[in-house]
């Protein structure tokens, strides 16, 4: 500091002047990242996870942070640009009307839809299954597609097209979704090159260099011995299965792929159960329902029959997950690569039973025999607004996800503690404490999301249940992590998780595109409510107000769309990923020749110094 | 460094800090050493005490914490640390002394233990890719070698004050 004092007396008073604001500013900005770090959700109880349970477990709940976050901006999203403008013209404020136009060429019996509101004397236990099961009450608000029943609003003096707004408020949260996963794994990717080149000197490396001289607290040190011996093992073991995988005699080899045939096709078997029991839970469901609904009655027993297709969809879940673990033992694989199969496989399960659900549900909406039937496109004396009835068979699913999270929590793992902490026989004891199995519990978290991405196009205000839902969840496993489970015994890497978990909720977004993408582009949309009612299809929105473009702009568009145009992109886009796979190849290449030159040189100078 | 040092000593030998020597005892209850498992090696590696009893004075104490700061150099972390992982003092860090190593790794007890065969498989691969003239130890030069390429080193060595 006194070196820096002399320093100053010789500058120029401009000089000076440009050293102390530069100090300043860097000052002011630390401080801001400072407090912004402050503002971050939940730094503080994150932070505490991670000391006590270790990195793995940190990333899951980093993760559902997240999504709690992800969630809570596509709320916003679909809020002011959906729900608002319609609460606004439907209650004439700031002097805001609507219109509804009423749809021109279309056979009357289509457009009829009266959902009942729950008017006059009804029991109070009606409200609560309304609330679990989205009808009654609900299926009026806001909370469901049919509320938006406007062809245009006008606020005050501008024309608010609401049906446009509606479809690209959608597409605006899908791609804003892409957008953040994508950029949140290319961080994750990026690691797991790097730490996977890194084969040059893992073991030296890790016996020399392993011990964090900056742990102070002994539950860390426990966790960071558990983790190093874990990986040494993991390491050693890796290398004994290669070395046998090597070894292997052409008859050993046969034998080991057929029997990896026979249980992929005993896998497949599973698998088109699941699906089947699903398609028949979700088919006898609505036939139930809609007997009712038919016959006029109101039954009391509705409670069971709605929830059956999701009390089907979580006993797959859980049993499917078992069986493929206790399958991959017969496979062979190295422990690294067992883990992943069996993920993908549970994970394939989970949203593959989604998509059969929904499946089911279409192949009821669309079923038609009769000629008027034909005429709507849709069953409309069962379905008058289909998409309501598909917006509340996701609100059914979101809620019984949550319910049996809760129950999961309160019946098993809290009676699992009490058990094994107060009674001391010998089988209590030996199943012990429940281990936070990080995979598991990533699994139904994406699930869940799944359902808010597909069902946020048919409820938009899905994904404030969804924030509050994953809000409570965050709570609730905190408590239960730290109350009722041990830690871990395999400690798992925090990088390579976080790329997982986000991989895999891409692979849940990608096939939240295939529903949307068929029910706005090629299911024709009801007639009886909701603001596509005028078009065929709830695509039909777009082209329609394309033509309500000046010309020129209309030519640009109908251009881009053109096969004219849409070749030589695709050919141009072809050719810049085969740059960038032709640069990796190469920069692969100068890594092997650097490492085979450090090999060199471990040997070059030693050969020439005397021995010490 | 020096208020850290004269807290480690009984209220009534404060004055005189810098010709006491201070037990081995108190010196372990410092935080960073408390959960190192390297405790006691550091200790005899920096103690200058001649009867043996790993207690350490003022100066060693400076020592110890001017090579665990971040502006120590590589090499002078590297030589340290080889005296460190050298349990039998002997000037090469041999299999016993690569054993000891691993053990005080993965930590006290009978199940943090890898088994012989588990042992033996890591002894043989630390020396593949650290011993060079092949005479079944690793010597001062080897070690430095192989711990400069090393990316995690740097970045592990840091006391925190």
């Amino acid at each position: 500091r006194n070196y820096q004092q002399d320093n100053i007396k010789y500058l120029s008073e401009w000089e000076q002047w440009k050293r102390t604001s530069s100090r300043s500013l860097k000052k002011v900005l630390n401080e801001v990242k400072e407090l912004s770090s402050y503002l971050e959700l939940w730094r503080h109880d994150i932070h505490s996870i991670e000391g006590k349970f270790g990195t793995g477990i940190q990333s899951y709940f980093s993760f559902l942070r997240f999504l709690v976050l992800l969630n809570f901006i596509i709320f916003i999203l679909m809020f002011s640009f959906v729900t608002l403008p319609s609460i606004i013209s439907k209650h004439g404020i700031f002097n805001s009307s609507l219109a509804k136009i009423p749809p021109k060429n279309i056979e009357p019996h289509c457009t009829v839809y009266k959902p009942s509101g729950n008017e006059g004397l009804v029991y109070f236990y009606t409200y609560l299954k309304d609330l679990l099961s989205g009808t009654g009450f609900l299926e009026v608000t806001s909370l469901f597609y049919g509320y938006y029943t406007i062809d245009a609003a006008w606020l005050s003096v501008l024309r608010y097209n609401l049906p446009l707004a509606y479809l690209l408020a959608t597409f605006a949260y899908l791609a804003l979704s892409l957008l953040w996963i994508i950029k949140r794994s290319v961080e994750g990717f990026k690691q797991n090159l790097v730490h996977d080149e890194d084969q040059f000197q893992s073991y030296c490396n890790k016996v020399f260099a392993g011990w964090d001289f900056c742990i102070t607290d002994p539950n860390a040190a426990r966790l960071k011995h558990r983790s190093l011996q874990y990986e040494l093992q993991t390491d050693l073991e890796e290398e004994r299965l290669k070395q046998k995988i090597a070894d292997r005699t052409m008859k050993e080899k046969l034998r080991i792929y057929s029997l990896r045939i026979f249980i992929n096709i005993i896998v497949i078997a599973v698998l088109s159960g699941c699906f089947y029991s699903i398609y028949r839970a979700t088919v006898f469901s609505q036939e139930n329902s809609n007997v009712s609904i038919r016959h006029d009655i109101r039954t009391d027993s509705i409670g069971a029959v709605q929830y059956l297709p999701s009390v089907v969809i979580t006993l797959a879940n859980f049993i499917a997950p078992q069986i493929f673990s206790f399958l991959i033992t017969f496979e062979d694989y190295s422990p690294a690569f067992e883990i992943r199969l069996t993920l993908m496989r549970c994970v394939f399960v989970r949203l593959a039973n989604i998509g059969v659900l929904l499946f089911s549900l279409w192949s009821q909406i669309s079923y038609c025999a009769t000629e008027e039937c034909k005429a709507c496109g849709y069953n409309y004396e069962l379905y008058p607004c289909w998409e309501s009835e598909v917006g509340q068979e996701m609100y059914k699913l979101m809620i019984f996800d949550f319910i049996i999270i809760l129950a999961v929590t309160l019946f098993v793992d809290f009676p699992r503690k009490l058990l094994v902490t107060h009674c001391s026989c010998k089988p209590v004891q030996w199943c012990g404490l429940r281990e936070f199995g990080i995979s598991d519990n990533v699994l139904e978290i994406i699930y869940g999301q799944t359902i808010c991405w597909i069902g946020t196009f048919f409820s938009p205000l899905l994904p404030a249940i969804a924030t509050i839902k994953y809000f409570i969840i965050f709570y609730i496993k905190k408590i239960s992590l730290i109350q009722t489970c041990k830690p871990a015994a395999r400690p798992i890497r925090a990088s390579s998780s976080n790329f997982f978990f986000l991989v895999v909720l891409l692979i849940g977004l990608v096939l939240a595109f295939i529903p949307l993408g068929i029910s706005i582009a090629h299911i024709p949309s009801s007639k009886a409510c909701g603001p596509f009612r005028s078009f065929n299809t709830s695509w039909a929105v777009v082209p329609h107000t394309i033509l309500g473009f000046p010309t020129g702009l209309q030519q640009v568009l109908h251009g881009i769309a053109s096969e004219a145009f849409a070749v030589p992109f695709f050919m141009v886009i072809c050719l810049v990923m085969f740059y960038f796979i032709a640069l990796a190849g190469a920069h692969k290449r100068v890594v092997e020749q650097l490492r085979e030159q450090l090999v060199m040189v471990r040997f070059d100078p030693l050969f020439c110094t005397p021995k010490v | 460094a020096y208020k850290k040092f004269s807290e480690l000593l009984p209220k009534e030998e404060r004055e005189n800090a810098c010709s006491v020597r201070v037990p081995k005892s108190r010196i372990l209850t410092l935080p960073e050493l408390r959960a190192n498992p390297f405790q006691h090696r550091i200790c005899r590696v920096f103690s200058t005490s001649d009867d043996g009893d790993d207690s350490m004075s003022f100066e060693d104490f400076l020592d110890m914490l001017s090579v665990f700061s971040d502006s120590a150099t590589s090499d002078v972390k590297s030589h340290y640390a080889f005296r460190i992982f050298d349990f039998d003092d002997d000037g090469t860090l041999d299999r016993k002394d690569l054993e000891k190593l691993v053990n005080c790794l993965t930590g006290q007890g009978e199940e943090s233990q890898l088994s012989n065969v588990e042992m033996e498989q890591l002894i043989q691969n630390i020396l593949e890719e650290s011993d060079i003239d092949k005479d079944g130890t690793i010597n001062l030069s080897e070690f430095q070698h192989v711990v400069s390429r090393s990316p995690d080193f740097a970045r592990y060595r840091g006391l925190q004050r």
